[in-house]
């Protein structure tokens, strides 16, 4: 639990994450079109397949239309006046950390994530991502002795075309929707993990966005690949300075688990949120999807989202192979002016699958945090059984919360349970806590954490504090 | 107990409070001793609740004028926090249910913000365990109740006993319990009164908010006060409890309007 005195430490810094790297910066002009498209694939150098792949999914974007379905409310994004490729000058990746620019290496140390060898993280290895561009991934060498691949993306485009070809845009086609087709066209960095058949993963990979410049879009894209038998447990965190502009984080993330294989997926989302009036922030539309497409392969989303002006945000398991199991642990906490409609998509293709979605939404000042959730159960669904469980907690009486769950099933043998509760946070259950001497804040962070356990539970150890610390400190004067 | 050189614990002077725009005290006095037990009677609306919340601090509560000193020092400049920590209790007449949170760490979490205050050493949970199932007895309180959330799904009387348990473990120097006795069945109330009896020594002082003098045929007050309209309109020892039943609080109107009019 956290302590009082932890929490007056974190209050002293809203966002601490708010600064700006100066750093010279490649950046190209404003503005999206087809030679946009080729100027990004030419600077990365890549082979046609890839080219390819990327012009077919900006043209079916200019055939799409933004998606107005989500509880959201915000005015027209303006996609010329993105920047779709920024990148700190320096030299080609290099394998050793010395050629890094000393002032990226200091911009992760300060968001804790220390990328040097003598500091960085014991058994977390980490991809630090900068804007556009991969700048350092740690302990590669040590993950490739067991056949563990770990790289940016791009790089695995240069070193492993082939597994990359087999499986981008396989769980998310390019024009699944508006901001996946937009993501395949103009992605520049973001992760690529390969665990071949029978291996476990050895330490934690952790993959770490920042975006530093101000009106430049950030989509990435993620690839995992647990072959048979083989597991990972991946995490990512993020973070951006304060502008009082609105950024654009359009990502795909892409999970294919073969027979067998387990990937567990945990997010600590904390892009910046905006002021308390709701200026800036960033706009975080995210398609993330898991495919079990081996028998008893498991996927497990567990997502801490607390930043982001607007967060649009799925994360979904197509259960494919018998047996294969599909969970989702949600914790979504809105402030101030901030609105989230987030939920998943399990989809239970093969027999017996099974799914389990635990959603907790925060709402505290004037915000807006929806629950949108499917569950599709198919005509070869035999015994496929689901549990959702979708929480909401009020802070204060200006926010709103809703959920709208979704249940179709084609499958008369198949079980789908949906439990939901709302439930306020009250000025007399924090006056209860402290007339028995718990002081303020720790009231509402253990109120909070009480609400979260079930979520919080299922984060890695050395998150699960931080995700309670940063939950307190987003919570700050909203009450009472 | 009475004894008149015996330390002043608690001293209102002149105590008035609002909640929103309503008046709602309106200059109570009140001296409470170590080794005291005061009841405060009257209708409901009268006030009493008002007071204990004052007491303890309440956000909507507003004192607009008049004094609270606890030993000597300012009580209404206190959080709500500090006062429970310095030894100022109260009870709550409805407690409130807390889904989520471990009745155990809340326990846990309180009993050692008082300790640290007296200057004492953390319970760790283990050396908690030991001392929260020997203050259970205080309450005949089953340990399972340790295990789930604070007050969730508890009954009225659990609810209660787990008040006293509260009490039992924090030893406050002030203990303000507010209508412990309503909702009660005559065994849990005789459970819980047994407990406060035990829990009242001659170095504390506690004072019973009630409605009805059934709880003090079980705890026996050394004084007793009728509130009316925000104030204490007549003191005085267990007899005027005995009177109020008899009586009912018909005349407690007619003394206020005489009181108004004169």
């Amino acid at each position: 639990m956290t302590t009082a005195a932890s929490v007056g430490d974190l209050v002293s810094q809203p966002y601490k994450y708010g600064f700006v790297t100066d750093i010279e910066t490649e950046k190209i002009a404003k503005g999206l079109s087809e030679d946009v498209v080729r100027l990004i694939s030419a600077k990365k150098d890549e082979p046609d397949f890839l080219l390819q792949f990327r012009l077919r999914a900006y043209r079916q974007w200019l055939q799409m239309e933004t998606p107005d379905w989500a509880a959201l409310g915000y005015p027209p994004i303006d996609f010329q006046n993105i920047i779709y490729y920024a990148a700190p000058k320096q030299r080609d990746k290099k394998a050793s950390l010395d050629e890094v620019d000393p002032k990226l290496l200091e911009t992760f140390d300060k968001l804790g994530i220390p990328l040097s060898e003598q500091k960085r993280l014991t058994n977390v290895a980490v991809d630090a991502v900068f804007d556009s561009v991969s700048i350092a991934t740690t302990y590669k060498e040590k993950l490739a002795e067991h056949g563990v691949i770990f790289c940016s993306i791009s790089e695995a485009v240069k070193e492993h075309p082939e597994l990359i070809e087999r499986y981008l845009g396989t769980v998310v086609p390019s024009n699944d929707n508006y901001y996946s087709a937009l993501n395949s066209a103009v992605f520049s960095d973001g992760s690529f993990v390969f665990i071949p058949k029978g291996v476990e993963c050895p330490m934690e990979l952790s993959t770490y966005f920042r975006i530093n410049s101000g009106d430049t879009g950030q989509f990435e894209r993620t690839l995992i690949v647990a072959e048979e038998g083989a597991s990972v447990s991946y995490l990512e965190g993020c973070t951006a300075p304060m502008f009082d502009t609105n950024q654009l984080h359009a990502a795909v993330v892409e999970l294919v688990a073969l027979d067998d294989a387990s990937i567990k997926y945990s997010t600590v989302q904390n892009w910046y949120a905006g002021d308390e009036h709701g200026v800036g922030g960033i706009y975080n539309f995210v398609t993330k999807r898991g495919h079990c497409r081996g028998d008893r392969s498991k996927i497990s989303w567990t997502q801490v989202e607390t930043g982001s002006a607007i967060t649009w945000k799925y994360p979904s398991c197509v259960l494919q192979g018998a047996d294969s199991v599909g969970e989702f642990y949600s914790v979504a906490l809105t402030n101030n002016h901030q609105q989230a409609d987030t939920g998943s998509k399990m989809v239970h293709v093969g027999p017996r699958t099974r799914s389990t979605i635990v959603s907790k939404g925060i709402s505290a000042g004037h915000s807006a945090n929806s629950y949108r959730g499917l569950v599709q159960i198919g005509p070869k669904a035999v015994g496929a059984r689901n549990y959702s469980q979708c929480d909401s907690m009020l802070i204060g009486d200006q926010a709103a919360a809703n959920t709208y769950p979704y249940i179709r099933s084609q499958q008369p043998l198949a079980s789908v349970e949906h439990e939901a509760s709302t439930c306020r946070m009250s000025e007399d259950q924090l006056f209860y806590l402290q007339s028995r001497g718990i002081a303020f804040e720790e009231a509402v962070s253990m109120m909070v954490s009480g609400f979260c356990r079930d979520v919080f539970n299922q984060l890695p150890m050395e998150f699960a504090a931080e995700a309670d610390k940063l939950l307190a400190l987003k919570l700050e004067g909203s009450v009472g | 107990m009475i004894r008149p050189d015996a330390n002043v614990l608690l001293e209102i002077r002149g105590l008035h409070a609002r909640v929103e725009d309503k008046a709602i005290l309106k200059g109570v006095n009140l001296t409470l001793r170590a080794g005291e037990i005061h009841a405060v009677m009257g209708r409901n609306g009268s006030g009493k609740s008002t007071l204990s919340k004052v007491l303890a601090g309440h956000p909507a509560y507003t004192v607009t004028a008049g004094t609270v000193t606890y030993r000597g020092a300012n009580l209404l400049e206190l959080s709500p926090e500090e006062r429970a920590r310095v030894g100022v209790f109260l009870g709550f007449q409805y407690p409130v249910e807390i889904p989520g949170v471990s009745n155990l760490e809340f326990l846990r979490v309180a009993t050692n913000a008082r300790r640290v205050q007296l200057g004492q050493e953390e319970l760790d949970t283990f050396a908690f365990e030991d001392l929260v199932r020997e203050r259970l007895t205080v309450v005949q309180m089953d340990p399972a109740f340790l295990d789930r959330s604070v007050n969730e799904g508890f009954s009225g009387g659990e609810k209660k006993r787990n008040e006293i348990l509260q009490m039992a473990l924090l030893e406050p120097l002030v203990a303000i319990l507010d209508e412990t006795d309503s909702g009660l069945d005559i065994d849990a109330l005789r459970i819980v009164a047994a407990g406060v009896s035990q829990l009242a020594t001659a170095d504390t002082a506690t004072l019973l908010i009630t409605h009805y003098q059934r709880l003090l045929e079980a705890i026996t007050p050394d004084f007793v006060h009728v509130m009316a309209a925000g104030r204490i309109l007549r003191t005085g020892g267990r007899e005027l409890a005995l009177e109020l039943e008899e009586r009912g609080y018909d005349w407690v109107d007619q003394e206020l309007a005489a009181l108004e009019l004169g």
